[in-house]
């Protein structure tokens, strides 16, 4: 049998959908449609909403593969490998791309040694390779100084992590129609060894930076714990959240989820303001892709501002009160 | 307890140059360093070695120069080292990296733990670490920020998430990949300089691993780089200095115009 169709791996967590599920869609819409083939969402774990589940057709699926028990319902990487790997070889998906978050990027790598496949992380774009047909997946490495395009020749399925918010989910389209295909959970492919006891939810500072579409960051600049209070104030005009370069988080200025950087996170929000950052390669690594940077600095030589769309070379401690006194004015 | 650490030579990426023609990085003059990411799995991996006694093996496939990253790594703290080179297992991609670690652990004997770092910030894939535990079948906890209990046959660690942390109790043998909120890293000191000195680091050739030559280096690699390219990084945004009252409150005034014609209030 041949390798056919296009598959992205929806993420459940308390039974609704992230985000991460939806824009994978985007993605794969787009591979299958240049390979004319089929876009398949797969769906492992416990009880997800039905209208969530019918998004994900209106959002480009062609068909849902729904693997749905009770026993699913905690990520625990060696079961949902054992699953994901029993539906490759049922079904044999050309590729498989699933979001470059916690869970993906321990399930993918996973996966892909078990079947000797091809995986390449985080990517940031994806194409396909003209006559060949293969899957081109481009990512940035060595901390973002170069752009490496990748491919998997001969291995089945070609599989890749992408990052999240690096693309955005397709609009809702009532008219589109697809298949809910349900595979019942065989209970061989459950692995009883590892135990989730417990979910810890995080506290404001410890909130997915990765997922908000405006991260405020701090760096060395904010000079104290408490100025980030600052932060917090902007953050919250804009419906957005903090975030911190790695000078203030290991200042315990902020925590280490908050850290943005190649020994953090790599985030790509629509707009990424970076206040007393001066912007080292570790640090632009993780926010250079954001669409959207501005930066305020004391140093006019600071590379922050090579990549900034906008920069105040100014004292952070003048600028960002204002601007939080001005913009309580006009969000108001 | 026996514990054992994979961990990566990378360049000092701080200060990576980049050849604009070629695209690729200028090793001259980089100096080699333990992955960063790596020094907090050896730190965990030493710290339960002192509470419930054992051993800790560093384990790096790479060239023989990577004799440098275990012998500071023993400097740290780690009871022995073991270097995997062959020309053999050049170009290998993280796969074929994995199955030969793979090779090199069960080598070295009976394994209680493997604790490996996140990823390497030189590749930055974090693929390795759930690659051995696949392959080795072993219970794989990733991205974990804390160890809150051990006994003798299983653990109880924290994994940071993107919505905050959960627990999970894993069986021994086991693998972690940590994350730097474990722990602060210790310094080598003087005597383990020493004794790193006089430590013998074996090296493992193709010849002393149970390997097959098919998956081995690029040829065992199922993914290929097509290209590299050297991003542009200059935005070349608008940027206003503030000197006084006024323009401070000009520079400010921009930007929430800015900020409305972004559209981001």
């Amino acid at each position: 049998m041949e390798y056919k169709g296009v598959w992205t791996i929806a993420e459940a967590y308390e039974g609704d959908l992230k985000a991460v599920s939806f824009e994978l869609l985007s993605r794969g819409r787009k591979l299958a449609d240049e390979l004319n083939e089929e876009l398949v969402s797969v769906l492992i774990g416990g009880k997800v909403k039905e209208e969530r589940v019918n998004e994900l057709i209106k959002r480009g699926a062609d068909r849902v593969i729904i693997v749905e028990d009770q026993l699913l319902d905690r990520f625990i990487v060696e079961t949902y490998s054992n699953v994901l790997i029993d539906l490759i070889k049922s079904k044999k998906p050309e590729i498989v791309l699933s979001a470059a978050t916690v869970n993906g990027r321990t399930l993918m790598p996973h996966v892909a040694m078990k079947i000797h496949a091809g995986l390449t992380a985080d990517c940031t774009e994806l194409g396909i390779e003209e006559k060949t047909g293969n899957l081109l997946q481009t990512r940035p490495a060595i901390g973002g100084n170069i752009l490496a395009t990748i491919k998997s020749p001969d291995s089945r399925p070609q599989m890749a992590t992408v990052r999240p918010k690096s693309s955005r989910p397709l609009e809702i389209d009532e008219t589109r129609t697809g298949v809910i295909e349900r595979v019942a959970f065989q209970k061989n492919l459950f692995d009883s060894r590892v135990k989730h006891l417990e979910t810890i939810i995080g506290g404001e500072d410890d909130v997915n930076i990765q997922e908000s579409d405006i991260v405020v960051s701090g760096g060395k600049g904010m000079k104290k714990s408490d100025n980030f209070k600052m932060l917090y104030d902007l953050a919250h005009m804009l419906g957005g959240v903090v975030g911190a370069s790695r000078d203030a988080v290991d200042r315990g200025w902020a925590k280490y989820p908050q850290q943005v950087g190649l020994s953090g996170k790599t985030v790509t929000p629509n707009v990424y303001f970076a206040f007393g950052i001066s912007g080292a390669i570790q640090h632009l690594a993780g926010m250079k892709t954001a669409e959207t940077i501005i930066s305020v600095n004391t140093d006019e030589d600071a590379t922050i501002f090579q990549v900034s769309d906008f920069g105040i070379v100014g004292d952070l401690f003048e600028v960002l009160p204002l601007l939080n006194e001005k913009l309580a004015k006009e969000v108001k | 307890m026996n514990i054992v650490v994979p961990i990566k030579q990378v360049p000092e990426t701080s200060n990576v140059k980049m050849d604009p023609e070629t695209g690729t990085m200028i090793r001259d003059g980089v100096e080699s360093i333990i992955n960063p990411l790596d020094l907090y799995a050896i730190e965990i991996a030493i710290q339960l070695k002192e509470k419930f006694g054992g051993k800790v093996t560093a384990v790096t496939m790479g060239p023989p120069a990577a004799n440098k990253a275990l012998k500071e790594a023993i400097a740290m703290g780690c009871d022995e080292g073991v270097l995997v080179s062959d020309r053999k297992f050049a170009g290998a991609d993280t796969w074929s990296t994995a199955y030969v670690l793979v090779k090199a652990i069960e080598r070295i004997g009976e394994v209680d733990l493997v604790v490996a770092g996140e990823r390497a910030t030189d590749g930055d894939t974090g693929q390795v670490g759930p690659n051995i535990a696949a392959a080795m079948n072993l219970p794989l906890a990733t991205y974990v920020s804390k160890v809150e209990s051990l006994t003798e046959n299983s653990m109880t660690v924290e994994r940071l998430t993107e919505e905050g942390y959960e627990k999970l109790q894993l069986p021994l043998p086991a693998l972690l990949t940590v994350v730097k909120e474990i722990s602060y890293p210790r310094l080598p000191t003087l005597r383990g300089k020493q004794r790193a000195k006089i430590t013998d680091i074996p090296t493992y050739t193709v010849a002393d691993l149970d390997v097959e030559e098919n998956n081995l280096g690029l040829k065992g690699s199922p993914t290929r780089v097509v290209k590299i390219e050297t991003p542009k990084v200059t935005r070349g945004g608008k940027i206003l200095k503030v000197v006084d009252d006024q323009s401070l409150n000009e520079a400010v005034d921009n930007l929430i115009a800015f900020m409305k014609m972004k559209e981001i209030i």
